[in-house]
């Protein structure tokens, strides 16, 4: 044990929200140049916790102590002047202004006309330093996802930050920058400074921690040294019980083609993600993966696949009826349902109630109206069954989706997409940001629909998803479907062949 | 003990009727501040107020001749308003209302005589004439995106130039001793009268509000209508047609403002002169806001407002403020109600000691 005195303290943290206890007399300690990992699912409390901490909620209980001294943190500015900061999981960066620009954006001892030239000379320093390649001038807009947390990362450290927060850092980048992130937080905590990152991904605790402090319904079920624990072991701390890592699947027995497309292409701004000449065939009964770094033609190939892009040449064939061109309506009518990759913006209609989500598919048809007029009864008992049967923890019908956790609304959207499935299912990153419980869920019910006869289109970017779930999985890049793996060919190494640009099959 | 905002999980139904009450009574506090300023009796002004408003059947259907054009615009731009269309242009969808009743009251029925079918016909062209002046924004909007608060907002500019244009000069009657306007319509077309210059306009008005309360809380059409407001591109990936239902739903809120216009000349004024560019169009906002955006809801803001101002009238002529103080006292009640609104969404709570109940 480190006989230092801890560089923070949070102590009997208390915080309620309107239903809920999100943080129940919860303890954190950190030490300097310790990375902890504030492990849990969604709706534990971790991100509660560190909002906490940075200002953003006032707790109703507990004290904070920096360096044994009761410190009072009453907005982000002040945690910034006492040198903490967070990154969000959504990033607080303006678009359309220069990297330079955001850095200083909000900075509270700014010149009147600060100058930008040396904002940008010392952005380039640290840039080097740390190895975080970002162009000062470069706008935000014209940056991946992966260089906005870069940008994100390096305005924390230009104002001084000593201990950083992040919150699911991982969840939006590729491996390679994952890789990466891991190496500028290795090289900030060996110069002294602290991190603590919220996740529910076990790798990345075990790659990226040297202490893990698991929290279960707003409270500490367990702090451990990472070097200490298994991911086995912190999977039952945070679940309370001991989590199936592999899916129940019947043998493969393909029935009938439900989706043959031939040469679909699309027009499209970015040349990276236009859907170029793409072939593939769904049967009955068959999970067809698809593997590729996000933005390379996945969403457009689901919405291509849903009616919700024309295709520029090309057909798409669905249970032998001609769906080219058609609107997203016709797909709907002929049994394609459809999991986007974006649950909040275009999966699910935050304002409005649990019960209205779940009827958003189903309302067109009886018994659900009659003459135009929606039957209140019959809705209700159908709402209720889909509440129960895929175990959807709400407190009532008539809440609204936002305040449902992430697992929740995408178990909404699971249980209207499948009860109104008829023959094709597509999948856009089905378990994203899912807690482990929510995750098994998830997947388990997609299978299902598989053993059923439903043709599932899979698109992730996990590829221990992929291997465990799919019968055949292609792999997407730059617009093109490269080609398709097959029974003893679905491994990982073989995938990450493929996504390199080898085709194994080629050789045969 | 703290006091602290919460979010309501669920809209609280008791506070959508006790919220409205209590800064109601607080904005009668504040006006009384402003009329004692004023050197004014409070009590004797609300009084006068509100005499002035219920006093005598005749009073009262001066509330309701204002109520009526006020409900039917209310109604109007809280369906647009529903779908994120925000849609200013009731001013002008309304003149367009009285310019289609006339073309029906002056070039199709006959000088003298005429009959019912007629005053339907100047109805639809009325309604015809709003739709038409709310339908070009929604064409610009969903086919060209163009931002529809310019092109309803400069609509209503052009509305008002071509009815004064009609009534000073290619309308104007002959006969009419150089008075701006146009002849008057055969009284076969005049709008029933009901009490005093009070219509039935306000029956229509009423079952109207009712009907579009109907479709839009307990229909296949109001849910998509809905899904559309609260998250455009989530009902595109159901299968919600955004485009054509933005352009149907505003072809009616346009028409609604258009019978609000027509009700004025077939009922009121018999004849298209000045006096439709009162700002009924630009009041209707406010009330659309004041009811949540809930048709049944317009209903009690629209006769509020219209209290408001035929009391102001009395205000002027009984009291001898100037009728400044009218338009003050509405302001005064409006700010209460807009900020109160934040009761509806939020509730207040004491934390002590004590866990959560």
């Amino acid at each position: 044990m480190n006989n230092q005195p801890p560089l923070l303290k949070m102590k009997g943290i208390v915080k309620h929200f309107p239903g809920v206890t999100a943080s129940d007399h919860v303890d954190l300690q950190l030490q300097q140049g310790d990375v902890l990992a504030l492990l849990g699912e969604n709706g534990a409390g971790k991100s509660s916790l560190m909002n906490v901490l940075v200002g953003i909620y006032q707790p109703d209980e507990g004290e904070i102590f920096l360096n044994d001294q009761l410190v009072d943190i009453h907005s982000p500015a002040d945690a910034e002047a006492l040198g903490i900061a967070m990154i969000h999981q959504e990033f607080m960066l303006i678009p359309n202004m220069t990297v330079a620009e955001n850095v200083i954006l909000g900075k509270q001892d700014l010149p009147l006309f600060p100058s930008l030239e040396e904002v940008e000379n010392k952005i380039l320093d640290i840039s080097k330093h740390y190895n975080l390649q970002v162009d000062p001038r470069a706008f935000i807009s014209s940056l991946s996802v992966g260089e906005r947390q870069r940008v994100e990362i390096l305005k924390m450290l230009y104002r001084g930050a000593k201990i950083l927060i992040l919150d699911e850092p991982t969840a939006v980048l590729t491996p390679q920058e994952s890789e990466d992130l891991n190496h500028v937080i290795r090289r900030m905590t060996s110069e002294g400074k602290s991190a603590i990152f919220i996740t529910h991904k076990m790798k990345e605790v075990m790659a990226f921690s040297n202490k893990v402090q698991v929290l279960a319904k707003g409270e500490t079920r367990a702090v451990k040294d990472t070097a200490k624990t298994t991911p086995e072991e912190l999977a039952t701390l945070m679940v309370g019980r001991q989590v199936l890592y592999n899916i129940e699947k019947e043998p493969f027995r393909p029935g009938d083609i439900v989706l043959d497309v031939k040469r679909l292409s699309t027009r499209g701004d970015r040349e990276h993600s236009r859907l170029k000449e793409i072939n593939l065939q769904i049967r009955q009964g068959e999970i067809l993966g698809i593997a590729g770094v996000a933005g390379n033609g996945q969403q457009e190939l689901a919405e291509a696949l849903t009616g919700q892009i024309p295709p520029s040449e090309g057909s798409i064939t669905i249970k032998n009826l001609d769906m080219t061109g058609k609107a997203p309506i016709s797909y709907i009518n002929n049994g394609v349902s459809y999991i986007p990759e974006d649950r909040g913006a275009m999966g699910s209609i935050g304002d409005m109630s649990v019960g209205h989500n779940l009827i958003m598919k189903g309302y067109r048809k009886a018994p659900f109206i009659n003459r135009g007029i929606l039957q209140k009864q019959s809705i209700f008992d159908f709402v209720h069954k889909l509440i129960k049967n895929f175990r959807i923890s709400t407190p009532s019908q008539e809440t609204q989706v936002k305040f449902l956790s992430g697992g929740n609304i995408q178990k909404t959207i699971l249980a209207r997409e499948i009860d109104a499935c008829d023959g094709l299912l597509i999948a856009a990153y089905p378990a994203r940001g899912l807690d482990v419980g929510a995750t098994e869920a998830v997947r388990q019910e997609i299978v299902k629909q598989r053993d059923h006869g439903t043709a599932v289109l899979l698109i992730s970017e996990e590829l221990d998803e992929l291997i465990m779930m799919s019968d055949r999985v292609g792999v997407m890049h730059s617009g093109s479907l490269l080609c398709i793996l097959e029974g003893e060919n679905i491994q990982r190494d073989k995938i990450g062949l493929v996504m390199s640009g080898v085709c194994p099959e080629e050789d045969q | 003990m703290k006091l602290r905002f919460e979010k309501r999980l669920e809209a609280s139904h008791l506070s959508t009727i006790l919220v409205p009450l209590a800064s109601f009574v607080i904005s009668l506090l504040l006006g009384a501040l402003l009329l004692a300023a004023n050197k004014a009796n409070p009590w004797q002004t609300y009084h006068a107020m509100f005499m002035g408003s219920f006093g005598s059947l005749y009073n009262f259907s001066e509330v309701i001749v204002k109520a009526t054009p006020l409900i039917l615009t209310g109604l109007g731009v809280a369906l647009a308003f529903r779908l994120r269309f925000w849609n200013i242009g009731a001013e002008g969808q309304l003149i367009w209302g009285g310019i289609g009743a006339s073309v029906v009251g002056l070039f199709v029925t006959p000088a003298q005589g005429g009959n019912l079918i007629y005053l339907l016909l100047a109805i639809m062209a009325a309604m015809a004439g709003g739709a038409l002046w709310a339908g070009i924004p929604a064409l610009l909007k969903t086919r060209l995106k163009v931002d529809e608060t310019l092109t309803t907002l400069m609509m209503n500019y052009m509305a008002i130039l071509s009815y004064q244009y009609l009534y000073n000069g290619p309308w104007r009657d002959p006969e009419g001793f150089g008075f701006p306007g146009s002849r008057q319509f055969s009284q076969a077309i005049w709008l029933p009268k009901l009490v005093g210059r009070s219509t039935i306009g306000i029956i229509i008005a009423l079952v109207i509000a009712l009907v579009l309360w109907f479709v839009l809380t307990k229909t296949k059409w109001g849910f998509e209508l809905t899904m559309i407001g609260k998250n455009p591109r989530a009902a595109h990936v159901l299968g919600v047609n955004s485009n054509k239902n933005i352009l149907v739903a505003l072809l009616i809120s346009g028409a609604l403002s258009g019978l609000a216009g027509g009700f004025e000349v077939l009922g009121v004024s018999h004849r298209l002169q000045q006096g439709l560019n009162l700002g009924y169009g630009y009041t209707a906002i406010i009330i659309a806001w004041m009811a949540a955006l809930n048709p049944l809801s317009v209903v009690l803001a629209a006769l509020l407002m219209a209290m408001l101002l035929v009391g102001g009238d009395q205000v002027q002529m009984i009291m001898r403020l100037p009728s400044a103080v009218g338009l003050v006292l509405q302001g005064l009640i409006l700010i209460p109600l807009l900020g109160g609104a934040v009761f509806s969404e939020y509730r207040l709570r004491f934390i002590g000691d004590k866990k959560d109940v």
